[in-house]
């Protein structure tokens, strides 16, 4: 399975680099629409032998994180009127350096943790750790509601990665999970973005500043 | 049986949703609060078996929790009819039909035996919640809503990547791959170590952020400072107390595999943090929600040093786990009796609360030296079993960290709540129409009674109760 996924898994880490050096809020949300796409054709290569279920899954997974959730937050880009840049707390290349930092050190990390045989050689869990670790840090360096909501996304994805190891073993435990934290991102995230947008007449997160110590 | 106790508050907010009048609508809230009680009495007293297939099942810890949110829920939802009728001008469906949803899960929460099941039942529980904060629709309302939804959502996604490991322990250790509890913990020695130790940290900073422990809590002073008094009583007794139940089984299985002393190591300075956290943010803190907030954090850092200590703390841990709950009842309820009559919950705007609100005053003060540990309430039951725990297994250093930040949480809350409490209310205050009533005064009241009545004497039931609890969470060798 290895030669298949690899590749796949190395663009995932080169998209993962790719959000964290973007400028434009437009180009996050597509590298991260196109990641989602990527690990669709992923949940098929993960599976020995793609069935019907592994089809819609992977359908699902690439109409929702592909689509459905760009298609979203694009349109409540527009209706907020924001201005389309990323507006990081940490500069881009220090994001970019850090998310170098990250990857390596889920590389090393990951070669702590004993495989099953069946995933020997392929980089499934450096892969999904280093996507988990660049989701928190756009969660955390970026100001903007949509960029949060985006690097939730990501460290979603991360945790994607690691479920298709357990595909095979509990596949009803990695679709739920896939789902259902979908419709958590997406429209629960959503409906407050629409209401912080009326309120605020903005989507950054720095004016929400009333509470604090 | 068990399923029904999952269901009945899910066709409460079903039936409270279709209610079309908002002055009735809240009168659901009870109903669904006895009918949950009932079937609760009747599943502690016949001891049901496992449902759906081990799906669901009632342990002796999920029987002490479950028995303890039923009634804290049973009394909120009175509180809550008293405080809608207050707020009438607002539309309640949406928070009704919430509020009994939120029953629905926490149950869940209790019941599931299965981790993947425990995961979905914590995130509906975040879900169902938000509604509830959102209550007010206020920009600052918005903004905590905000940020519990994003923080607690990044917790669930840590806890589901740790169920992952966790399940991937399994499938390396040559398990046939399982969530179910009962098989982790059977199969436990099996595990493959470096994925356990992995899961049990994300597992722990996942649902310990639901719990609100430090440095992950700052959700919890906005939510619980810009939500209705009653949804913080229920969050801060119900919600954090399901968290707990989260983080003590996946704590059971790693025990179970032979790394408790490793896992134990992590917990006590953990539990130590939050308590430090919440001793240093609680001085000077003008508002009395935030400050509850912070005393939140501080006894969940003390449930998770009890969880640490083992032995005797985790018999302390369990029994404070519910004179917290119930003194947390106190607080919030009488804090939000007093947040309606001052229309505000700062120390700038309230004082004089033992004039203007004498029940209310009276119930607040009790409930401040019951949640500092001062005899002869509950908590100072518990507090000392964990004090004595730690001198008792030489955690020297442990304990005298413990005692520091219990007297700097002392001294931060009581300047703060004799701000409020004495004095002369101001003009503005004493116009407000709100006036203490059944509604809203006997909740908090009967709270006071049993967080007083716990202190004095301690019922067998309820210690044989704690001790099966204890026991089932740490079995001895």
């Amino acid at each position: 399975m290895a030669h298949t996924v690899n590749p796949l898994l190395v663009a995932i880490l080169l998209m993962n680099l790719a959000t964290l050096g973007a400028s434009r809020l437009r180009a996050v949300i597509d590298i991260a629409a196109l990641q989602g796409i990527v690990l669709g054709g992923l949940v098929l290569l993960a599976h020995e032998e793609a069935d019907l279920r592994a089809a819609l899954l992977a359908a699902a997974v690439i109409g929702i994180k592909g689509f459905v959730i760009p298609y979203l937050l694009v349109r409540a880009m527009r209706a907020a009127a924001i201005r389309r840049e990323v507006e990081p707390i940490v500069g881009f290349l220090p994001s970019l350096l850090l998310g170098a930092v990250a990857t390596a050190g889920a590389l090393v990390c990951a070669r702590t943790l004993p495989l099953a045989p069946a995933h020997q050689g392929d980089l499934l869990v450096p892969a999904s750790i280093a996507t988990a670790l660049t989701g928190f840090l756009v969660l955390t360096t970026r100001r903007k509601a949509i960029t949060q909501v985006v690097g939730y996304l990501i460290l979603e994805n991360g945790i994607f990665l690691l479920g298709l190891t357990l595909i095979e073993a509990m596949p009803f435990l990695v679709e739920m999970g896939a789902l259902l934290d979908l419709f958590v991102g997406v429209f629960v995230l959503g409906i407050i973005i629409h209401h912080i947008s009326r309120e605020f007449a903005s989507l950054d997160t720095g004016r929400l500043t009333a509470l604090k110590e | 049986m068990l399923l029904e106790l999952v269901g009945a508050p899910l066709a409460a907010a079903a039936v409270a949703a279709g209610v079309p009048s908002n002055a009735r609508r809240p009168w659901v809230l009870p109903l669904a609060g006895l009918a949950h009680l009932a079937l609760t009495v009747r599943a502690l007293t016949h001891a049901p078996g496992v449902e759906l297939g081990g799906w669901l099942a009632l342990d002796p810890l999920g029987r002490l929790i479950l028995g303890f949110i039923s009634l804290l829920f049973f009394l909120c939802s009175f509180y809550a009819v008293g405080y809608l009728g207050h707020r009438l001008e607002r539309p309640n469906r949406l928070f009704c039909a919430a509020f009994c949803a939120f029953l629905g899960m926490m149950s869940l929460i209790i019941v599931s035996h299965h981790l993947g099941l425990l995961w979905v039942a914590m995130e509906a529980s975040t879900l169902t919640t938000a509604p509830l904060l959102y209550f007010n629709r206020t920009p600052r309302s918005l903004e905590a809503t905000w940020k519990y939804l994003l923080i607690g959502s990044v917790g669930i996604a840590l806890a589901l990547f740790g169920t992952f490991f966790l399940a991937y322990a399994a499938l390396h250790g040559g398990l046939r791959s399982t969530l179910f509890f009962e098989d982790l913990v059977r199969d436990a020695t099996h595990l493959s170590r470096p994925w356990l130790h992995g899961a049990f940290i994300l597992l722990f900073v996942g649902y310990g952020t639901k719990m609100g422990l430090a440095p992950l809590h700052t959700w919890k002073p906005d939510a619980y400072g810009e939500a209705p008094g009653v949804v913080g009583c229920l969050l801060a007794g119900g919600l954090t107390n399901c968290a707990f139940l989260a983080v003590a089984r996946i704590y059971q299985v790693v025990c179970a595999a032979g790394e408790g002393p490793w896992a134990r190591s992590l917990l006590v300075p953990m539990g130590l943090l939050s308590m430090a956290t919440a001793a240093v943010f609680m001085a000077r803190q003008r508002d009395l929600k935030r400050m509850l907030a912070y005393s939140s954090v501080e006894h969940m850092g003390i449930l998770i040093l009890g969880l640490g200590l083992g032995g005797a703390g985790v018999y302390g841990a369990l029994f404070h786990l519910i004179n917290n709950g119930l003194t947390k009842g106190v607080l919030f309820l009488a804090v939000g009796n007093i947040h309606r009559a001052y229309e505000g919950k700062t120390t700038d705007t309230v004082s004089g609360v033992f004039r203007r609100l004498p029940l209310t005053g009276a119930l607040f003060l009790a409930g401040f030296f019951a949640i500092t540990s001062s005899p002869p309430f509950a908590p100072f039951q518990s507090v000392f079993t964990l004090l004595t725990a730690a001198i008792g297994t030489g955690a020297y250093v442990t304990a005298a960290l413990f005692v520091l930040a219990l007297n700097f949480v002392f001294f931060g809350m009581a300047s703060t709540t004799v701000a409020a409490l004495q004095g002369e209310p101001s003009e503005s205050a004493r116009a407000t129409p709100y006036r203490d009533g059944w509604l809203t005064g006997a909740p908090p009241l009967v709270f006071a009674l049993l967080m007083l009545a716990l202190g004095v004497h301690l019922p067998a039931e309820l210690e044989a109760a704690l001790r099966a609890a204890a026991a089932f969470l740490e079995p001895r060798p």
